[in-house]
């Protein structure tokens, strides 16, 4: 007791004793709600694609001041944060490709340069530097490219709401998916669509020359931006990406 | 130095005291002495000129400014004029860092890796709320205190009818926590705190719109009306104390003068931090003219309270100057 009635100052009283268990039962509530954001982490229960430039996971969330700088800086608003559920990524930026993926539409990597603690790392020079993760060929058999089909019309359907800058319509500024119709002989708009040079392309499925038929090759250029996510106009995505993979060393 | 060591004390959790009379200066002491009957006291009360209370000059002023801040903050994004980007816990205004002081901390103790942009950041903030009065961010700036001053009229309204009673918690509540939080960001790599603070949900919820952490700020909000008035901040809040720290040192203070006080209290009813302004007890003060101590968030509501003008803000060396 006289460590409590030091804190108190002079002799515990009764009123002072509440206070102090109280402040105790209190304390530990809020410290055990503190810590409950630990539980998504550890059991990974969402694993988002982040913005260029991010640290890996743990040391990410470490750095990252939840102030949300990158969302504003983006010019295709590709960048969201993570609400309660993700515990301590709370207020964490991410990027739901398959809504809106990041196309590299501002040249500078703007997110990273806005970033005020590295949690995007500052020191890439060039978007072929990023890596977010690695894209996937999920769903080979829903592949157009793969059944040898063509595509007509916007890739997303009519009320798709994501953008794109097409280098071809307007350097500068994005427009959306909905706006630009296409009419392909053979669906190659992961391809067709991808930010960084050499990181996918379609490769024929047989040696017959008559074979329409291609399917899409990820090379290690592949910077996980998720353009081919997005632009994938199947029902759901023939090809996604997985945030934070890399290419094993063999 | 003393006064200064004391004030970072009460503000840790000590209880204030009714100091020894070889603790007051003479003045202090004379100005005691001829109030130690009860009409003398009478007479002195009669003496001071009375105005009407009731005045709200500093609060919709206060209210005012961190309105205009934290809606700098929404327009700046919503209508890109890049004035104010980001939130509380981190920014840019007008193209220079700006970094909360206590998201900063726990930042640099999870990650362990400072970089000089956050640097940079934190050494702006730091000097400006030096110079503006340290816990004047938390009346003047934070979304949280100001919801939380509108619900602490309906605990009180409640209170008042009988139908809810205030449960005071231990003020040293906060220096635990404060240590507990930044040991817990430094052992496990993560900002632990950022995950339940109210000030960093609200200033997000705001500019990039509502999310279901919200829900968690609305159970603190409930928590102190139903049971402990203005918990968070009187208890808990880590930020709180950060810029606190920072008050101690600060220019801008709310000062007090014993010889136009008549110790009603009024002060002590309306404020957050009530042990600030124990000198305003009769027989509490040592000086004549006293600094409020370093917990005090600057918000003006006593200087609004006093019906005979005995608080009023202060800027060290300003005064002089003009």
């Amino acid at each position: 007791m006289s460590v409590l009635s030091r804190l108190a100052g002079g002799g515990v009283t009764s009123q002072q004793r509440r206070k102090i268990l109280r402040g105790v039962v209190v304390g530990a509530t809020m410290v055990a709600a503190s810590l409950a954001g630990i539980v998504p982490v550890l059991d990974r229960w969402v694993k988002r694609l982040r913005p260029p430039g991010a640290l890996p996971e743990d040391e990410f969330l470490a750095a990252c001041i939840k102030c949300g700088q990158c969302v504003q800086v983006c010019p295709v608003k590709a960048i969201f944060l993570s609400d309660v559920d993700e515990g301590y990524g709370l207020g964490t930026p991410y990027i739901p490709a398959r809504d809106q993926a990041c196309d590299f539409s501002c040249d500078a990597l703007q997110c990273i340069l806005a970033c005020p603690t590295g949690a995007l790392t500052h020191a890439l020079n060039a978007k072929e530097e990023v890596r977010m993760g690695i894209a996937r060929l999920v769903e080979p058999e829903i592949c157009l490219a793969r059944q040898g089909l063509g595509f007509t019309g916007p890739a997303r359907g009519p009320g798709y709401t994501g953008l794109h800058r097409y280098m071809e319509v307007d350097r500068w500024t994005p427009i959306p998916i909905a706006d630009h119709p296409y009419d392909l002989e053979l669906c190659d708009l992961c391809v067709r669509e991808c930010p960084i040079k050499d990181a996918i392309s379609l490769e024929p499925m047989s040696d017959d020359p008559a074979d329409k038929r291609r399917t899409p090759v990820v090379h290690q250029a592949c910077v996980g931006c998720g353009m081919c996510e997005m632009i994938c106009p199947t029902d759901i995505p023939a090809i996604v990406i997985v945030p934070g993979e890399k290419w094993s060393a063999a | 130095m003393g006064a200064m060591f004391d004030s970072f004390a009460v503000m840790l959790g000590r209880e204030p005291r009714m100091p020894r009379r070889d603790e007051m200066t003479p003045a202090a002491c004379d100005l005691l002495a001829c109030q130690n009957t009860a009409e003398a006291k009478a007479e002195r009360k009669e003496n001071l000129t009375h105005r009407v209370t009731g005045r709200h000059k500093w609060r919709n002023r206060r209210w005012a400014v961190l309105i205009a801040v934290n809606l700098l903050f929404v327009l700046s994004f919503r209508f890109d004029v890049q004035l104010v980007e980001g939130a509380l816990t981190a920014s840019r205004v007008i193209g220079f860092h700006f970094a909360d002081l206590n998201s900063a901390l726990q930042v640099m103790l999870a990650f362990k890796t400072v970089l000089i942009n956050l640097v940079i950041g934190t050494s702006t903030v730091l000097a400006m709320w030096w110079l503006l009065g340290g816990r004047s961010f938390c009346s003047w700036v934070c979304p949280y205190h100001l919801v939380a001053e509108w619900t602490e009229s309906l605990h009180l309204w409640l209170a008042g009818k009988g139908w809810v009673k205030d449960h005071p918690l231990h003020r040293g509540t906060r220096t635990v926590l404060y240590v507990i939080f930044a040991l817990l960001a430094a052992a496990t790599g993560y900002t632990v705190f950022e995950f339940i603070s109210p000030v960093g949900i609200l200033s997000r919820a705001f500019t990039y719109g509502a999310t279901i952490a919200v829900i968690w700020v609305v159970l603190l909000l409930l928590l102190e009306v139903v049971y402990s008035r203005r918990m968070w901040c009187r208890y808990v809040c880590p930020i709180g104390m950060t810029y606190g720290a920072v008050g101690v040192v600060s220019p801008l203070k709310v000062t007090f003068d014993a010889e136009k006080c008549w110790h009603g209290g009024e002060c002590r009813k309306v404020c957050l931090v009530p042990h600030v302004l124990h000198m305003t007890v009769l027989g509490a003060n040592t000086d004549v003219r006293m600094d409020v101590g370093a917990d005090c968030t600057r918000c003006g509501l006593c200087i609004d309270a006093c019906p005979t003008d005995a608080l009023r803000y202060e800027f060290k060396g300003l005064s002089k100057l003009i």
